[in-house]
């Protein structure tokens, strides 16, 4: 039976606590008697026959038709799929996606459906590579649809393929993929990872045009998301569950179908990244020692590859098909079984490892800018109710946050950094300055089109999920950081995690409390 | 006298060039350059005045040559032992204050102008540097005859002395000759931008020749919008403050240009890019990156002396990129079509926009040391120019 998260309070015996730092990890000393480490609770169970799982879902959705009663010869069919932004790490196959959407194309095929499109639904994301396509779908329906063409990725740019449902009564337009908004069904095959993600989200932002996104990918409604994680008090969601209501009302019939996975993350060489630092063995500190040395001494192209090699053994803990309201219902609630882990009141500052990857960069460099958004952006808000630090608090971050950037990827990125976070760090000022610049700026928009790089105006909005973590937060410190690159993110660099806590005795005094988020392991704070 | 001298001691050179790596002091101590008393210059004839040395500035050509790296090239084009110094303002017998143009030309070696009023650089034959009345040498600072600002006195020409106004200081007047270099660079770039409307301008490197060159930009050619490389903030701050519309640092010239232009990066080349670049550096790297920053078609002007370098003009090849030489000044013609003298325009913007302020520090001649160590590590030491101070004490003003 996995054991539930907890809250450590720190004391005298307990030892140094795991942190990561990009490619590599330390041990941090957290003081006594008035810091706690919230620890996530365990791996739930896998599902014990999981094509059985998926086969059943199909058959017995929630408050809609089975599958099978939906699909008929002659019919349009699309599939669209979560793209590799998730699970991160990628996980062992096959991939959930890969054992949904071959149950569906099964019951497509006896259906008599030969007219089926499978879209990657990647939004303003990179295209995926080949083999990343490869490894989310597996070969059979790689080698099956993508010689045809009947493959391919969304691409929100290109406006001979985009069509607009409808508008909401605030003025929001729903523009999605052609192809899907003309279909007689849409499966969406999605992975939830986090309670941010799923529901008419999936389609409303990864199958939307730019201009659809920026009704709620923008500083305002970001600041108003409290959080990311609490769909029922987040601006960002409040829009998107708008604009699915249009779809309901106004587009094709849909078929959401989604899963959930355990957070049995790394494999046994990293084991001792699952554990509670007091329960390492001698092994695992042998391990750990081994580990970070050799890191050390690991040129960081080579580290990066190592990490990004790493195949994450989670397991699907729970599917569900249907109306994606009903569906989506049920999947937070296993999410927060997952996840949630209650923790009582604020303290006055909040300590985050921050580790190689983010949701925008598998594959690639964890660069400055999405530094800050998976700081900020991400595991600032894995709460419920409050933030973990109070307001005015200081946020304290662990990463090497190099000035690197993966130039095909993220060729935009490059340009935030050094155009828009030379002249201002402030989300409302860059949106209202450049944001439009990037937007459609030519060579940003041929690279997203036809090459691997994020869409241009990719970096505000990986700014942007930062928004309320930069408004809340009275300092934000990043420990072992390149100096220069954490200045210009706006932060304050220090050496170390001691140095960091003298830093923040301006803003919180001289014994602060002090709240350490234990990632990784994904949790959500369930703060009182 | 006493004055700084350079003599052709190969050994001497070659020492220079290995320590100047580690430290431009240890090259100044064992390399060509001394401190030596010499008898000053006698006046080759009519025409010909003493110059009494006030503020002379060192260059990066002087400090090329002290380090035992300037090329080859100049071996037939100069004469040993020379006192350098082409950067000078200072007084004649009769106390007239002048700025020099150093350029040795056809008037000041006997010859007949090669056009009426010509200036001493201007002519298409460099053959009378190394001829007439006066042993070898492109300028004062350069021929063994003259000797150079790096001495109490040295002589000139009628045809090299422009009278200083009054309202100019000796700090404004030693930056005239670095300000008509950079302004001839700049309206270099006219004859390829002369049809567009806001032109853009990429300047990379933003030391005394960088920032000369902006401000000659800025004054006179019309539209010209200016990006500049350079790598210290202050020298960014002083960019911006003569005319910039941006100033980032070099790594990040390209992506700035590019935004600029909206052009793509394809490879490592721009599709488009700036229409005129001024390479202010005159490295491998500098020329490198200029040419991949400007667009096809267009011009990258030299400012920056070169020596040898190692480049694939491939790019070059393609894309019909100009490259042209800034050597140094003479009499240009302007964007209207009428010609001026580039010392009279000098002049005119060294006052206009407070070239003093790029006068960083002055050392005694006697500090020679010193004072090329802090010349060589301008940037990094938040300086621009740095100068000897030849007058009596009790007139140093810095």
């Amino acid at each position: 039976m996995p054991r539930p998260g907890f809250v450590l309070e720190v004391d005298r015996s307990t030892p140094p606590i795991l942190f990561w730092r990009g490619e590599n990890f330390s041990l941090e000393k957290l003081p006594a008697g008035r810091s706690r480490v919230i620890y996530p609770p365990e791996p739930l169970p896998a599902l014990d026959d999981i094509d059985g799982a998926i086969r059943r879902a199909l058959l017995n959705p929630h408050d809609q038709d089975p599958l099978p009663a939906l699909l008929f010869p002659g019919m349009k069919l699309t599939i669209a799929f979560d793209d590799v932004s998730l699970p991160l790490p990628k996980m062992r196959r096959p991939d959930s996606r890969q054992r949904v959407m071959e149950a569906v194309l099964d019951m497509a095929a006896a259906a008599g459906v030969d007219d089926v499109h499978i879209i990657a639904a990647l939004g303003l994301h990179r295209r995926m590579h080949e083999y990343e396509l490869r490894h989310a779908l597996g070969d059979r329906i790689f080698d099956a649809f993508h010689p045809r063409g009947t493959l391919y990725q969304h691409d929100a740019e290109d406006p001979d393929n985009l069509a607009v449902i409808g508008t909401t009564p605030q003025g929001e337009v729903l523009e999605i993929n052609k192809r899907a908004a003309e279909s007689d069904l849409i499966v969406y095959v999605n992975i939830n990872s986090v309670a941010m993600d799923g529901g008419w989200k999936s389609i409303t932002t990864g199958l939307a045009s730019y201009r659809c996104l920026s009704h709620h990918h923008n500083p305002e409604t970001l600041e108003n998301t409290r959080s990311l994680m609490d769909r029922h008090k987040s601006a960002l969601h409040q829009s998107v569950w708008r604009l699915g209501t249009v779809l309901r009302d106004h587009g094709p019939k849909v078929f959401q179908i989604e899963t959930t996975l355990n957070t049995d993350m790394f494999p046994s060489p990293f084991g001792f990244i699952n554990k509670r630092e007091w329960e390492w063995n001698v092994k695992d500190r042998a391990t750990f020692l081994a580990t970070t040395k050799s890191l050390d001494r690991t040129p960081i192209r080579l580290a990066r590859k190592i990490f990004h090699g790493i195949e994450g053994p989670h397991q699907m803990t729970s599917v569900q098909a249907g109306e994606t309201d009903a569906v989506h219902k049920i999947t937070l609630e296993h999410i927060f079984k997952q996840q949630l882990v209650p923790v009582e009141g604020q303290t006055d500052i909040l300590t985050l490892g921050i580790p190689f990857v983010c949701p925008y960069n598998p594959d690639g460099v964890m660069n400055p800018v999405l530094v800050m958004c998976m700081g900020l952006g991400y595991l600032f808000n894995m709460y419920r109710n409050k933030p973990l630090v109070r307001e005015g608090g200081v946020i304290i971050m662990t990463h090497p946050t190099y000035r690197d950037f993966n130039p095909v990827h993220h060729p935009s990125y490059i340009d935030f950094f050094e155009e828009v976070l030379s002249d201002t760090t402030d989300p409302a000022t860059m949106s209202r300055k450049w944001e439009k610049k990037y937007a459609e700026d030519e060579w940003y928009r041929h690279l997203y089109r036809t090459g691997n790089a994020y869409h241009g105006v990719h970096p505000f909005y990986a700014w942007y999920w930062g928004a309320h973590g930069l408004q809340h937060a009275g300092k934000i410190i990043i420990v072992g950081g390149d100096a220069p690159t954490v200045r210009r993110l706006g932060f304050t660099p220090a050496s170390t995690m001691d140095d960091a806590f003298e830093i923040a005795t301006d803003v919180v005094g001289r014994a602060p409390t002090i709240s350490h988020l234990h990632v990784p392991a994904l949790l959500v704070a369930d703060v009182s | 006298m006493k004055a700084l001298q350079i003599d052709k001691k190969l050994g001497r050179i070659g020492l220079a060039r290995l320590l100047s790596s580690v430290s431009t002091t240890a090259a100044a101590k064992v390399g060509p350059l001394e401190l030596v008393s010499i008898e000053p210059p006698a006046l080759p004839g009519p025409g010909w005045h003493r110059v009494h040395t006030h503020l002379a500035g060192i260059c990066g050509s002087d400090l090329s040559t002290v380090e035992g790296h300037a090329s080859p090239y100049f071996d037939d084009w100069v004469s040993f032992p020379f006192v350098p110094g082409h950067e000078v303002v200072g007084h004649l017998d009769d106390g007239t204050r002048v700025v020099i143009e150093p350029v040795l030309g056809h008037a000041a070696r006997g010859f007949p102008l090669p056009f009426d009023d010509a200036a001493p650089g201007d002519g298409n034959d460099y053959a009378h540097l190394t001829r007439g009345h006066l042993e070898p040498g492109i300028q004062i600072g350069f021929c063994n005859s003259t000797c150079g600002g790096w001495a109490p006195q040295f002589i000139a020409h009628d045809s090299q002395i422009h009278r200083v106004p009054e309202s100019m200081s000796d700090e404004q007047a030693v930056l005239v000759e670095p300000a008509a270099g950079g302004i001839h660079a700049a309206l270099l770039t006219w004859p390829t931008v002369a049809t567009i409307d806001r032109p853009i301008i990429a300047v990379l490197g933003a030391g005394t020749m960088g920032l000369a060159a902006i401000a000659g930009l800025h004054r006179y050619v019309p539209g010209a919008r200016i990006v500049v490389g350079a790598r210290y903030p202050h020298q960014q701050a002083l960019a911006t403050a003569l005319g910039a519309e941006l100033a980032v640092k070099p790594d990040e010239l390209t992506r700035a240009v590019r935004r600029l232009t909206g052009s793509h990066l394809v490879g490592d080349h721009l599709s488009g890019g700036a229409d005129a670049t001024i390479d202010a550096v005159g490295s491998s790297a500098s020329l490198r990156d200029c040419l991949r920053f400007t667009r096809p078609r267009g011009r990258v002007v030299l400012m920056g002396m070169p020596a040898e370098v190692t480049l694939d003009l491939t790019g070059l090849w393609h894309r019909e990129t100009q490259l042209v030489g800034a050597y140094t000044y003479g009499t240009e013609t302007m964007p209207d079509g009428s010609r001026r003298r580039t010392f009279d325009l000098a002049i005119e913007s060294a006052q206009a926009m407070g070239f003093e302020r790029l006068l960083s520090a002055t050392y005694r001649l006697d500090d020679y040391r010193n004072a090329l160590a802090h010349a060589a590590d301008a940037g990094h030491r938040s300086a621009v120019k740095i100068a000897f101070d030849l007058r009596p004490t009790e007139k140093v003003s810095r």
